[in-house]
C-alpha cells in the first residue's frame, strides 16, 4: 500500500489548492499517473475515498494513466517505457523509487544509461475543481 | 500540473525532533562514518535514531552498517528497516549493487520521492548522511526540511576546509543553524582548523583521529563503536548533542 502515501500527496496538495482558490467543496480531482512508477490505479482510488476530508465528500477523483517517454541524452533516441521488459524485482524498484530506471534501464539504441524522462514519471495534480 | 509529493514532506517529520545533516564541501573526509557511528551511539545511548543516506550516486552507509538483505516493510508507505534498532533508509534497497547514475533533477526527484513516502514516525534524532558539495541534496534539504542544522566534516587539509568555507558562508546566508565542525583523520598536534573554524563564527567540535583500525571494523557495529574514532566521537556527542 505505497499507493497510500502517494494518495496522501495528492490530499493534502488538493486541499492546500482549495484552500488557495478559496473552494468550499471540492467537486473534481485529476491526478495523472505515469506509468513509469506502475501505480495500482485501483489501490490509488481506494486510498483517496478513504483519505477525503471535509469538503471532498462528493469529489470525483479522475485517475489518468500517461505513457512514459523516455529520451536518450546521448544519442537522442525516443522511446516508451514498457513494463514487460523488465523483471518482477526490477519493476518493483523501479516502483517504488522511478529514478532507479537509471540503474536498470539504457538507452535501446546507444546502451546509455543518460536518459531524460520527457513524461510520465510518476504522480501529478492536474487539475481541482471546486465552488466557492 | 503540480507535483503533490513535497505538500506532505513536513508532516512526514512532524514526529522528528531534530534532523542533523551531516555534510561537507568535498567527499572522502569521512562524512558516511561520522553519520553512521553518530547515529549509532545516539541510538546506543538510548534515543530514537534514524540514518539517511543521501548519497544516491556513492551510498555506502549500509556497508559501514553491514545491513544485509534488508528491505523496507509497505504499510501505507515505506517503513526503514532496524538495524539495532537504528532506523535505516537508502537507495541501495532499489538500486543494489548497481551504479544509479543520476543528474540533479534525478537526484531531487529521488530526495522528494523518498522524504514523502517514508514513514520514520517518532524520533528524537534523523541523521542525514549528505553527498559532497552544496549541489541539489543540500538545496532541497533547505527547501523541504524545517527544522533543520548541519554538522560539517572537514580534514586538517586546507583543500577540504576551503569547501567547508563555502558552505559555511552558504548556510549562514540563509539562516540555517551549524551545530559545528568536526576534524576528521587529524595525524599532528595542530590548532590550525581549529583557528580557521572559529574565525567563521562556528563552533570547533573536537578532533577524530586517524585510527588505522577504522576500515577494519567497518560492517562490525560492535567493533566499529569499540573504535578510538567512535569513542572519541561519542565524546563530541556528550558535549555538543545532547537535548
Amino acid at each position: 500500500m505505497h499507493e497510500w502515501a502517494l494518495a496522501e500527496t495528492v490530499i493534502a496538495a488538493a486541499s492546500s489548492i482549495a484552500a488557495e482558490q478559496g473552494f468550499s467543496r471540492i467537486t473534481e480531482v485529476t491526478v495523472r499517473v505515469g506509468q513509469l512508477q506502475q501505480v495500482e490505479r485501483g489501490i490509488l482510488r481506494f486510498a483517496l475515498l478513504q483519505l477525503k476530508p471535509a469538503g471532498f465528500e462528493n469529489t470525483r477523483f479522475r485517475i489518468i494513466s500517461a505513457k512514459t517517454k523516455l529520451k536518450c541524452r546521448v544519442c537522442g533516441y525516443e522511446w516508451l517505457f514498457q513494463k514487460r521488459r523488465l523483471s518482477p524485482d526490477v519493476a518493483e524498484a523501479i516502483h517504488f523509487l522511478p529514478e532507479v530506471a537509471h540503474t536498470y534501464i539504457k538507452c535501446p539504441r546507444c546502451g546509455s544509461p543518460d536518459f531524460e524522462v520527457i513524461q510520465g514519471r510518476g504522480i501529478w495534480l492536474e487539475t481541482v475543481k471546486g465552488v466557492k | 500540473m503540480v507535483d503533490p509529493r513535497s505538500h506532505v514532506i513536513a508532516r512526514r517529520l512532524a514526529h522528528v525532533a531534530r534532523v542533523i545533516a551531516v555534510s561537507s564541501g568535498k567527499g572522502g573526509v569521512g562524512k558516511s562514518l561520522v553519520a553512521a557511528t553518530l547515529a549509532l551511539s545516539l541510538s546506543r545511548d538510548g534515543l530514537r535514531v534514524g540514518l539517511f543516506d543521501l548519497d544516491f550516486t556513492g551510498p555506502s552507509a549500509h556497508i559501514i552498517l553491514n545491513t544485509g538483505e534488508l528491505k523496507p516493510k509497505e504499510d501505507k508507505g515505506l517503513i526503514p528497516p532496524e538495524v539495532d534498532g537504528l532506523k535505516f533508509m537508502s537507495i541501495v534497497y532499489y538500486s543494489g549493487v548497481n551504479p544509479a547514475p543520476l543528474r540533479g533533477v534525478d537526484t531531487s526527484n529521488a530526495l522528494i520521492e523518498l522524504f514523502s513516502v517514508t514513514l520514520w514516525n517518532n524520533l528524537d534524532c534523523l541523521i542525514i548522511d549528505m553527498p559532497p558539495g552544496i549541489g541539489d541534496a543540500v538545496l532541497d534539504l533547505l527547501r523541504f526540511v524545517n527544522p533543520l542544522s548541519f554538522l560539517i566534516v572537514t580534514t586538517p587539509s586546507k583543500l577540504a576546509f576551503e569547501t567547508v568555507k563555502k558552505q559555511v558562508v552558504l548556510l549562514k546566508e540563509v539562516g540555517t543553524p551549524i551545530i559545528g565542525v568536526i576534524e576528521n583523520m587529524k595525524m599532528t598536534v595542530s590548532d590550525e582548523i581549529r583557528t580557521l573554524t572559529e574565525s567563521l563564527g562556528v563552533k570547533y567540535l573536537g578532533a577524530l583521529p586517524y585510527d588505522t583500525e577504522l576500515e577494519d571494523a567497518l560492517g562490525n557495529r560492535k567493533k566499529l563503536l569499540k573504535t578510538l574514532f567512535a569513542r572519541k566521537l561519542h565524546g563530541i556527542i556528550q558535549e555538543n548533542l545532547k537535548p
